[in-house]
Order: structure tokens, then C-alpha cells, then sequence
């Protein structure tokens, strides 16, 4: 039981502009359930996509030893060759296909060149005996339920002669029964000598079923609790998740606080394709005027949904609760009256949902509040880029003039084409969804800078973030978020990240 | 900038907004020395835009539906059935020839009604919708026709396609019409440049220099005035010539300057973008496929007027001459790119293409095999470049 049987040493892993993985060091022991805990963005994918051979081996600096032998997988298929397999938060199932088909994908029994369907369906009988899942193999995978696709996702591993399980946030998508269900076959698995891997946010659980837990933070290891010990608690892990210490990376600022602007009651909102899931449950919040209020919650909370729910119901369907503005109820059931409401919202993802990267500043800025620069129908180009331009003077946007493609910006001066676009709406609140994703430090500050100057110019401002010393050092006041409820609201001068980790990631029904 | 630089960047920099012009100007040429200048002979000219106008009409509403990311296949069979429906109208039950034509208009607007439905607001692929269009208004076309051929339309209902306005100011040799309408296209193309530049200059913008203005401004203005002067010492000023030209104005007005046309380039560039803009796109989507099919109507009744009747089996392939149209005019196959002024371009660089086939004597089947090249390339050219783009930056 005491043999290693994975050792990554100083594992780096460098992307243009940005090192994810710092001489990171991994250890984990045959037959053992090993956790890693870290923050959104610290690094625990990319390390998994490392060992899984997704980023081949020479892409990275360090060395992988499994099982006493240094590991060179070229490809996923090299180490699943080896033993080692990935099972990810997005399922690779194919949905219309059966259960057998998709268990023996790439790995078909063949006879002849033609695949033997008896014999493929009885060994897969067996195989779903194993992960204890109760269906028919020739059940198409698209009629099972989330949990259900997770166990024949093992059931494949297992088909491969799994030694090394790696689960990327496996129970995130799961309810209570279905979680249930898959930690004890992890247990049963742990049993028969196989080694697991698994990413969480979950601390319960990791607390629950983990043997040893490393944490990641910023691309280094910062340690590895042995969780027999009784001093791994949760809390343990939660310090060493979050344990950086701010700097003077945020610019200062005086709030000037008025009346309440925006608010939303009982907002709630079901997953668009699975009915029954409730992705927003009952959340409440308000904003005030010249105030900027954070909503942190970790990934699949259900941030970015509750935000695209209210601003037009660009996201999800059964949507019910109350937005009022000033007090006033108002409609937002689209985006175009939503935007008549005095709501902008900046999306988390501006290539995918904020920019027309085939045009220019111009058209980009004026495409949301082409109504203010028209009549009859007739867009006023001189306006047009008199208003463009004014945006790049104020937002100090770097490109030659405005008639620059946005394609060609950096990602921080697409952001500000955005940002400049929103505003041109004249909006009472903006909703900046991960308003500093992928952009450097130095672009970081300026839009702060410019965040700070919105509120202080009177406009409410709600910030949506992953990353908890940005919501600290900007916001006036941070909601916690967590599976779709809100689960408190803290002061700035109460908030800490332990306080708001620990707010993020109550489980049951004990809110507040 | 440089009068230097910016004629290089020409041939370099922006090839792929040049390039159709470049190219244009190259096969003109190359047809002209091959057939010993017949091609730009006047009554040739005037030929020239007797026989394609349809197809350049047709490419005005295939632009729009491409740029926002569709495709209509329909507007070949479209044609066939709103000239039918106008040929039934005015040689069977006797009606004035508006009527056939308002008709035709009408028919091809219910006709987009149809299919911006099932697009815009079902959900269902431009390719699959405007597929069964194409089956359907064939079928259409068989039933209103009873399968024969209707002709010949009165005089003043060929006069659409056919006929010139001629001599309305006097004649001296040339038509003086013909001439002034040059002088005022030029005058309104060099007004709209100037007033661009102007609004361009006083917000602080770049702009080429005056030099590369004048050059450029120059050079459209002799090219239309010597077209102009062509046509007025042949026939005069076709009457097609002039719906065309209102419409070729209307659209790229349409196109660039208002809140619609900037919609169509939203959606078609990012369409999740878009949406989270406030941008209806369903119903943007719809209007579409309405404008498309009220384009076929007007091509359809120019087509019937030209060929002096309605053929159940008039218009086929004509869907593919207007989508070939727009790539070759620089379209892109993702939308969200495009132009109006590209489309026109592409389209007489189709009409060229044939017509100097046919001067030449080359067989139907030879131009086929030409027109299917040319837009290959051009559209491996468009990739090509975009690629280059990409890699520069």
C-alpha cells in the first residue's frame, strides 16, 4: 500500500504570456484516493492535461515517473496505453449511440474486421455490473441521466485496464444521490487497487473519501495533508487555497454610495435543456448607486447564468423572480428591453459574445446603441466615430484609430472596446462578468481604474469574479453564491477570502 | 502616407478587398485583346447589360442573405415562377403590364414571407429551407403555367429589359440623356467620397492621402463617363441600365449606412454577439429572406420581359450565378463580410466571363467549366489571403 506509483517532479508548463504550472510536485501513492483543491484558474487542469499526455511530452519542463518508469505519452492514447485515464467535467459520450458502443469506442472487438456484437454487448453487461449501473448496454447513452453517463465513463476506464483514474470535478453536475453513488464505487474501486485521482471543490467530500490531499495555488504546490490526520480540515484546506496576500494591485478609491438602484428578488432559473435542474434557486441581491458589489461563487455556481438570465433571459428557460429598477419593476425578458431598462452586461467571454471581431472599433462600439446615433433608420457616421472616438480617447484604447479591426487588438483593448460599448447605452448598471479574464497585470489596473470611475460617475456596478483578491480589493460589498443559491453577503470590511471560501462552498440547505 | 506606399499596399496589404477589382480589370483586358475589342464595342456594352441584369439584381439580395450567414437556393426557381405568374396575368387575362409586374413583386415577397418563416422563426438551415424552395416554386411554376410556355408579351412590357430611353434630351450623334446621367453618377460618386472624407478628417481620423483621392476618384470618373459615352452613341440608355443603377445605390446605402445593414454584418460576424447586443435577429433574419424574395420578383419580371415570355423551365442555374457572384466578389463563405459594390463586381466579372466566351465561340460547355474554375479560385484566393492575415497578426 506504501508504494508511489506516480511521481511528477517540477512539472512546468509555460503559455504564451502566462506560466500555469510552476516546478509543480505530485505524489501519489498505489491504491490510494488522492485530492487536489485549488482555486479556479490555479492550475489543477493543466496539470491533469500534463500527466493525461493532452500536452505531449517535450511541451513541458519536469519529469513523470509511473510506476518507477519515466512516463513519455505523446498523446492521450500513449497513456492510456499505460494505464492512466482522464475522465472530464465535460463528458466525451457520444449520445446517440448505445452504452456498449460508446464503452468500446476506439477499442471495438473485431472479428474478421466486423465488429462481434454479441460479444461486445455481454462484455459490457459485465462491465456495468462493475460500476454498479443497473441498464441495458444497448440503451442509447443520450436517455441516461448525467450521473448514469459518469458511471459508464468509468465503465470505459475500466474496459482499458485503468491503474491510474483521474476525475475532473466528477460530482459537480450530480445530485445528492447520484454523488452518493459514485463515491462509494470510488471506495469499492480504492478496494481492488485502483489509484484515483480527483479534482474538487467539493471540500465535504474530499474530507469524506480522500486519503491525501495536495494543494495547488498560482502554479505551485503549496503542500500535501495527509487527511488521517485530524488537523486536515476543511478550513486547513481553504487557508491553503487562498493563503496569497494582496498587494497594491488594486487603485484607491473613495465610494460615494447613494439610493439602491438595481434589484432582484427570488430569482430563479432551470438548466435550458434539463428541465428539473434548477441552476439559480431563489437568489436575491441589490446594488446601489456609485457602489460596486461583488458576487463570488466557484465555477458552476451559476454566476454567469444568474447574470445571462436577467439580462434579456439570454440563459436558461422556467425563469421566475422580480428586477426592479429605482425601485420600479421592469422587464428584461430581452436583451432589447433589458438595455431599454438601463442594464449592460459584459460577457465573461468577449470573442465569443462581446465583439464582431470582423469589424472595427467603430461599429463594435456603436453596435449595442445604434438607436442613439440614428434617425429613421439612418445610421450617422460622423456621430459614429465621433462617439468611437471619444471612447478611445477615454478608455485609452491602443490601436491606430478607430477604424482598427478588433480581431487585431490585445485581449486588455478588447475588453475596453466592450467596456466603451456598454457604455455608450447609457446604462444605470453594468454587469461585468470576469471583467480581467486573460488579460495581463498592466491592463488589469487600467480597467479597475476604469471600473472605480463608473461607480464614481453614479453608476451601480456588479462584478462577477473567479478570483477572490480581485473581488476584495474592488468591490464595496461580496454576495456568495454557491450550486445557485446565495449563500451570504459580506462587508468589505468583513470580507475575507476564508470567510467568502467558506460561504462558497456550504453544500446543503444550512444558509443563512 | 505616401501617394507610393498606399499603391503598393494596394497590390499587397489589402489585396483582398482590391483583388476583385484587379482581377476585373484583368480579364476585361485579356477579353478585349482576345476578341479584338468587340468586347467593349458599344452595342456589346449595351449587350452586356441587357443579358446579365438579372443576375446582378439577384446578387444584391444573395449578398445580404450571405453576409448574415445563410444561403438561398431558391431564387433560380423564384424567378421562373413570379415571371409566370406576370405572364399569366398579362397574356391571359389581359391585365396592364404593371400589374404583371407589381405581381411579380408581390409573389416573390410572399414567396421570402415563406421562407424567412421557416428560417428565422423555426429554426430550420437557410440551405434546407430555400432547397425545398427550389422544388417547391419549380412545382409552382409547372402548375401556374399548365407546363407550356406563354408568349409573347406586349410591347410595352418588353420595353422593361428591352427598351432605351432615347433621345429625350435631343440627339447630336449621342443621346444627351445617356451623357447626363454619367455626369451626375459621377458627380454623386465623387460628393459621397468627398463627404466621407471630410467627416473621416474632421474627427481626427486617418485618410489616404489627396493625392491617392484624386487618382482614385479620377479614375472612376473618366471609366463611368467613358461607359456612359459608349452607351450613348449605341442605343442610348437602357431602361434596365436604370432600375439597376437605383437599385445598386439603394442597397449599398441600405447596406452601409443604416441601422438594418448593420445588424445583418452583426449577425453574420458573431451571432451570439449579436444577440447579446439587442439585435432582434429573428426578425432581422426575416426581412431577409422578404428583401430576397421581392428581388427575385423584379429580376423574374425583367427575365420574362427579355426572353418575351414565361417558360416553365426559365431562371435554372440562376441561383448559382448570384452566389457565385458574391464570393467571387469577396463574400465570405462564414459571413459577416462582404459587400454590395463586391457582389456587382463579382457579378460582371460572371457576365464578362460568358460574354467573351461567346464572342470568342466558345461552347456552353467550356464556359461552364471556366465559370466553375474561376470561382474556385477566387474563393481559394479569399482563403488564402484570410489565412496570410492571420498569420501577420
Amino acid at each position: 500500500m506504501d508504494s508511489t506509483i506516480l511521481q511528477m517532479q517540477d512539472i512546468t508548463k509555460t503559455f504564451p504570456g502566462v506560466k500555469a504550472l510552476d516546478g509543480v510536485n505530485l505524489s501519489v501513492r498505489q491504491g490510494e484516493i488522492h485530492a487536489i483543491c485549488g482555486e479556479n484558474g490555479a492550475g489543477k487542469s493543466t496539470l491533469m492535461k500534463v500527466l493525461s499526455g493532452v500536452y505531449p511530452h517535450g511541451s513541458y519542463d519536469g519529469k513523470i515517473l509511473f510506476n518507477g518508469q519515466e512516463l513519455k505519452a505523446s498523446s492521450i492514447k500513449d497513456s492510456e496505453a499505460k494505464g492512466i485515464v482522464i475522465i472530464h467535467q465535460e463528458l466525451a459520450l457520444v449520445p446517440y449511440l448505445s452504452v456498449a458502443e460508446n464503452l468500446f469506442l476506439g477499442n471495438e472487438t473485431k472479428r474478421r474486421g466486423l465488429i462481434d456484437w454479441q460479444e461486445a454487448n455481454q462484455r459490457a453487461a459485465k462491465l456495468l455490473a462493475r460500476v454498479g449501473l443497473a441498464e441495458s448496454p444497448v440503451t442509447p447513452v443520450g436517455q441516461l441521466g448525467v450521473g448514469k453517463q459518469q458511471l459508464v465513463e468509468i465503465a470505459k476506464a475500466l474496459n482499458k485496464d485503468v491503474k491510474l483514474l483521474i476525475l475532473d470535478e466528477p460530482t459537480a453536475a450530480l445530485n445528492d444521490d447520484d454523488s452518493e453513488h459514485l463515491l462509494n464505487l470510488l471506495r469499492e474501486l480504492r478496494e481492488q487497487g485502483i489509484t484515483c485521482i480527483i479534482i474538487s471543490h467539493k471540500l465535504g467530500e474530499i474530507e469524506d473519501i480522500a486519503n491525501n490531499t495536495t494543494i495547488i495555488r498560482d502554479g505551485q504546490t503549496v503542500e500535501s495533508l495527509d487527511m488521517a490526520d485530524p488537523g486536515s480540515t476543511q478550513n486547513r484546506i481553504i487557508q491553503g487555497m487562498v493563503g496569497r496576500s494582496l498587494s497594491a494591485r488594486y487603485p484607491d478609491r473613495e465610494p460615494n454610495i447613494g439610493q439602491v438602484v438595481f434589484e432582484v428578488r427570488d430569482w430563479s432559473v432551470h438548466h435550458p435543456t434539463q428541465h428539473e435542474r434548477v441552476v439559480v434557486n431563489k437568489a436575491s441581491l441589490d446594488v446601489r448607486a456609485g457602489e460596486i458589489v461583488g458576487i463570488a461563487g466557484l465555477m458552476g455556481a451559476g454566476r454567469t447564468e444568474l447574470a445571462m438570465s436577467i439580462f434579456g433571459h439570454s440563459y436558461g428557460r422556467g425563469i421566475s423572480g422580480t428586477v426592479l429598477m429605482d425601485g420600479r419593476p421592469v422587464d428584461t425578458s430581452t436583451v432589447g428591453k433589458a438595455i431599454k431598462a438601463g442594464i449592460a452586461y459584459v460577457s465573461e467571454d468577449r470573442k465569443k459574445f462581446g465583439l464582431n471581431l470582423l469589424e472595427d472599433i467603430r461599429v463594435n462600439t456603436t453596435a449595442a446603441g445604434l438607436g442613439k446615433i440614428s434617425s429613421r433608420g439612418f445610421v450617422n457616421g460622423n456621430k459614429e466615430i465621433q462617439i468611437a472616438e471619444h471612447y478611445r480617447k477615454s478608455m485609452r484604447i491602443k490601436a491606430p484609430s478607430v477604424l482598427a479591426k478588433t480581431g487585431n487588438l490585445s485581449g486588455g483593448n478588447q475588453q475596453k472596446v466592450v467596456l466603451g460599448k456598454w457604455l455608450h447605452t447609457a446604462p444605470e448598471l453594468l454587469i461585468l462578468d470576469e471583467p480581467t479574464r486573460g488579460i495581463d497585470v498592466g491592463a488589469k489596473y487600467e480597467i479597475y481604474t476604469i471600473i472605480n470611475e463608473l461607480a464614481a460617475s453614479g453608476k451601480a456596478v456588479l462584478v462577477i469574479s473567479s478570483e477572490l483578491p480581485e473581488l476584495l480589493g474592488i468591490c464595496d460589498r461580496i454576495y456568495t453564491l454557491a450550486y445557485g443559491r446565495m449563500t451570504g453577503q459580506l462587508p468589505k470590511s468583513e470580507a475575507t477570502q476564508e470567510r467568502l471560501m467558506e460561504l462558497m462552498t456550504i453544500e446543503k440547505e444550512n444558509v443563512r | 502616407m505616401t501617394l507610393k506606399t498606399e499603391l503598393k499596399d494596394i497590390f499587397t496589404k489589402n489585396l483582398r478587398t482590391s483583388g476583385i477589382y484587379i482581377a476585373f480589370v484583368l480579364i476585361v483586358v485579356l477579353f478585349t485583346i482576345m476578341t479584338d475589342g468587340l468586347l467593349l464595342s458599344p452595342i456589346n456594352l449595351t449587350n452586356i447589360i441587357l443579358q446579365y441584369s438579372y443576375v446582378l439584381i439577384l446578387a444584391l439580395g444573395m449578398i445580404m442573405v450571405i453576409v448574415a450567414g445563410h444561403i438561398d437556393l431558391s431564387v433560380g426557381s423564384l424567378v421562373a415562377l413570379t415571371g409566370a405568374v406576370s405572364a399569366v396575368l398579362v397574356i391571359k387575362t389581359g391585365a396592364p403590364w404593371w400589374v404583371g409586374i407589381l405581381a411579380a413583386v408581390a409573389v416573390g415577397a410572399l414567396c421570402g414571407v415563406w421562407q424567412g418563416f421557416w428560417v428565422a422563426y423555426v429554426g430550420i438551415p437557410a440551405f434546407i429551407v430555400t432547397l425545398a424552395g427550389m422544388l417547391l416554386f419549380r412545382g409552382l411554376t409547372y402548375e401556374v403555367l399548365n407546363n407550356v410556355s406563354l408568349s409573347p408579351f406586349p410591347g410595352e412590357y418588353q420595353q422593361v429589359a428591352g427598351g432605351f430611353l432615347n433621345g429625350l434630351l435631343g440627339g447630336y450623334g449621342f443621346d444627351m440623356f445617356t451623357v447626363l446621367i454619367g455626369v451626375v453618377a459621377v458627380a454623386g460618386l465623387v460628393w459621397s467620397q468627398y463627404s466621407t472624407r471630410r467627416g473621416r478628417v474632421k474627427f481626427g481620423q486617418d485618410v489616404e492621402s489627396m493625392a491617392m483621392f484624386i487618382a482614385k476618384n479620377a479614375l472612376s470618373a473618366i471609366v463611368i463617363l467613358w461607359f456612359f459615352w459608349q452607351i450613348a452613341i449605341s442605343r442610348g440608355m437602357p431602361i434596365v441600365l436604370i432600375i439597376l443603377g437605383v437599385l445598386v445605390i439603394a442597397y449599398h446605402v441600405l447596406t452601409t449606412r443604416t441601422v438594418f445593414g448593420r445588424h445583418i454584418y452583426a449577425i453574420g460576424g458573431n451571432l451570439s454577439a449579436a444577440k447579446l447586443s439587442g439585435v432582434n435577429v429573428k426578425k432581422v433574419n426575416f426581412w431577409i429572406f422578404i428583401n430576397m424574395g421581392m428581388l427575385a420578383g423584379v429580376a423574374g419580371a425583367v427575365f420574362s420581359s427579355r426572353s418575351n415570355g414565361a417558360q416553365p423551365g426559365a431562371g435554372n442555374m440562376f441561383e448559382l450565378d448570384a452566389i457565385a457572384a458574391c464570393f467571387i466578389g469577396g463574400a465570405s463563405t462564414t459571413g459577416g463580410v462582404g459587400r454590395v459594390t463586391g457582389a456587382i463586381v463579382g457579378g460582371l466579372v460572371m457576365a464578362v466571363l460568358s460574354n467573351g466566351m461567346q464572342l470568342m465561340g466558345v461552347g456552353a460547355s467550356a464556359q461552364q467549366i471556366v465559370k466553375g474554375l474561376v470561382l474556385l479560385l477566387a474563393v481559394a484566393f479569399d482563403i488564402y489571403n484570410k489565412r496570410r492575415a492571420g498569420e501577420a497578426s
